[in-house]
């Protein structure tokens, strides 16, 4: 077990990133992002209020505002940074001489991964002190602060394994990279529209129909809304109530995130190597 | 060493490679031949455990490369034809990685890195960015990447192509020290002449298939059944002509465009039967000057086999 986490392959992987300058290019452009947007909530709120203080309550507006921008960088950067991973070497032309190597299959993807992941943990543990201002003004307890970065952590998991999955399975990076952006959108804005579309054409307005667990299903994998019920709880109350399934959300997000991983990884682990036997069993078959 | 029975690969309805059998023994340097497509890359491939045969199997040391990947992966050193290097990375670190990855101690990789790196005369680029190496600088790289885990078999797909002449009598003086340990090396290339003076054996493929196999005498033999014998006499051309195109074994006679008094035929007679001819025509009062028989080298014999499907 210790083998697929300290290996060659991480790190090496560890090296190359954090000598690349556009690797603190880029936690530097992710810290400015988040640092205007705290600063110009913080402006923002000082001058409509004009007492020219902050109260906790606002100070909880903010904390929501930030997670979700944070909620929105991570899917944005998440299959940028993974979409890449397998075919980039092999767009490079290192993946042949990576493959003749002792190092199995499951070694490689998963070190891929985590060296991703991790430098995504990096620009998330580094805005924290973004995060300070909120907690300099109160309002937000510590198990939110928790659950926020759970929910990152999960969504970072399963996004990440799908852009890896993406990159092993297409040969261009640029294909990888599209077909991860459209899963990562249709997992958010996707399942946020047809919840919205189930709750109107099935629930609105119909009183027979009591409970729909669609809606439950439908966002499930959607960490938006699952975040956004960490800060409202009357919302996760209405959804359970109108889906009639008394299950958690968020554990229902985590098995889901859990499971896409697993079953991504997997993929990977499969289609990186060639199957040697296959070509016999499949007779004509143009071998990636 | 390595056996190779019945191979075959398809895509779709082309045959890229088609029913290929070959035997290589233990400490054989093994040169490829053959035109851009002929299946010598797919070959190599298929040995290295990057792709699937449609049909038939190779052994590497026994291992089936089809049912025991791993283990063959422990024997080979694979240099494909076309490869590239990781930015950021040092020479010394580029090899500590792969040894890294063949499962070698730190300890081992100390002391074998700068082992290698004199091997292939790169000790003053230790500390060198790869990227920044020269071409033929990092296919020395390459080549000590492929020997960190001392692998008893060496595949190497065109490793002297891109070369400047001075790096490939490099690369060339490398791979005989590499012979000379006792690797068995299976190599490809189109510079058949440099090839030829390295390989003990030789096989010729086209278009999936191996046209000729053996040593380099041997497949000059089977494959230059017609040799070209060059005459000048001191006169008398037209008799001379005469007598020489009467011959049954005597075809295509030809004057040559340089020199007025001499031509050249094809023949495809044994040596004796050259030496008979060469009496005849004394005996019957050619004043030959030059009798000889015109030099092919390989590459001739390649462009000749292999003519028109490039």
């Amino acid at each position: 077990m210790r083998s697929l986490f300290i290996n060659p392959v991480l790190n090496k992987e560890f090296k190359l990133r954090l000598r690349s300058v556009k690797s603190f290019l880029g936690i530097l452009f992710y810290l400015l992002v988040l640092g205007a947007i705290a600063l110009g909530f913080l402006y923002i709120t000082s001058v409509a209020n004009q007492s020219g203080y902050f109260r906790p309550e606002e100070s909880r507006g903010m904390f929501i505002v930030l997670s979700m921008v944070q909620l929105g960088l991570i899917l944005f950067m998440t299959p940028g940074l993974t979409a890449g991973v397998i075919s980039g070497e092999r767009e490079r032309q290192t993946l042949n001489m990576l493959l003749t190597t002792q190092q199995s299959s499951t070694s490689i993807v998963i070190s891929k991964l985590v060296s991703s992941l991790s430098f995504l943990l990096l620009m998330i543990v580094s805005s924290l002190p973004i995060y300070s201002i909120v907690f300099l003004f109160g309002g937000v307890s510590p198990s939110a602060l928790a659950s926020t970065f759970g929910i990152y952590l999960l969504t970072m998991l399963g996004i990440g394994s799908i852009g890896v999955m993406c990159s092993t399975i297409f040969r261009k990076t640029i294909v990888a990279m599209i077909t991860t952006y459209g899963i990562a959108l249709f997992l958010t804005a996707g399942t946020g529209f047809l919840m919205i579309f189930i709750l109107n054409a099935f629930m609105v307005g119909n009183p027979n129909q009591a409970t729909n667990p669609l809606p439950y299903f439908t966002v499930m994998t959607n960490p938006a809304v699952v975040l956004f019920t960490v800060f409202e709880p009357n919302a996760k109350g209405e959804l359970l109530q109108r889906a009639g399934i008394e299950f958690p959300l968020w554990l229902s997000f985590s098995i889901s995130y859990l499971l896409i991983a697993f079953t991504a990884i997997a993929v990977s682990v499969k289609k990186l190597r060639p199957n040697m036997r296959a070509g016999k069993s499949s007779k004509g078959n143009p071998s990636s | 060493m390595i056996e190779i029975l019945n191979l075959t690969k398809k895509y779709g309805s082309f045959t890229a490679l088609d029913n290929l059998n070959l035997n290589i023994e233990k400490g054989t340097v093994f040169g490829f031949v053959g035109p851009n497509g002929a299946g010598k890359s797919t070959t190599f491939s298929i040995l290295a455990t990057l792709l699937a045969p449609t049909e038939g199997t190779a052994y590497i040391n026994g291992f089936d490369v089809t049912r025991d990947p791993k283990k063959v992966r422990r024997h080979i050193g694979y240099m494909p034809d076309f490869f590239g290097v990781y930015d950021q990375l040092k020479a010394s670190e580029y090899l500590d990685f792969y040894g890294a990855s063949y499962g070698l101690g730190p300890a081992e990789r100390s002391a074998l890195i700068p082992q290698l790196l004199e091997l292939v005369n790169l000790s003053h680029k230790k500390d060198s960015y790869v990227d920044v190496l020269s071409r033929g600088m990092k296919q020395r790289l390459c080549l000590a990447r492929c020997l960190i885990h001392d692998p008893e078999v060496l595949i190497l797909d065109e490793p002297a192509s891109g070369l400047d002449p001075r790096a490939r009598i490099e690369m060339r003086d490398i791979l005989k020290e590499l012979k000379a340990m006792g690797k068995t090396i299976v190599i490809s290339s189109h510079i058949l002449p440099e090839l030829a003076e390295m390989c003990d054996e030789l096989g010729v493929i086209e278009n999936g298939q191996l046209v000729a196999t053996g040593t380099v005498s041997a497949i000059h033999q089977k494959l230059k059944a017609n040799k070209v014998l060059n005459v000048t006499v001191l006169d008398g051309l037209e008799k001379a002509i005469g007598f020489f195109e009467d011959d049954p074994k005597v075809t295509a006679v030809q004057l040559d465009e340089k020199e007025e008094r001499a031509f050249h035929f094809a023949y495809n007679g044994t040596e004796r039967e050259q030496t008979e001819l060469l009496e005849k025509a004394i005996h019957n009062g050619i004043h030959v000057l030059n009798f000889s028989e015109e030099k092919t080298d390989l590459e001739d014999i390649f462009l000749e086999i292999t003519k028109g499907d490039e």
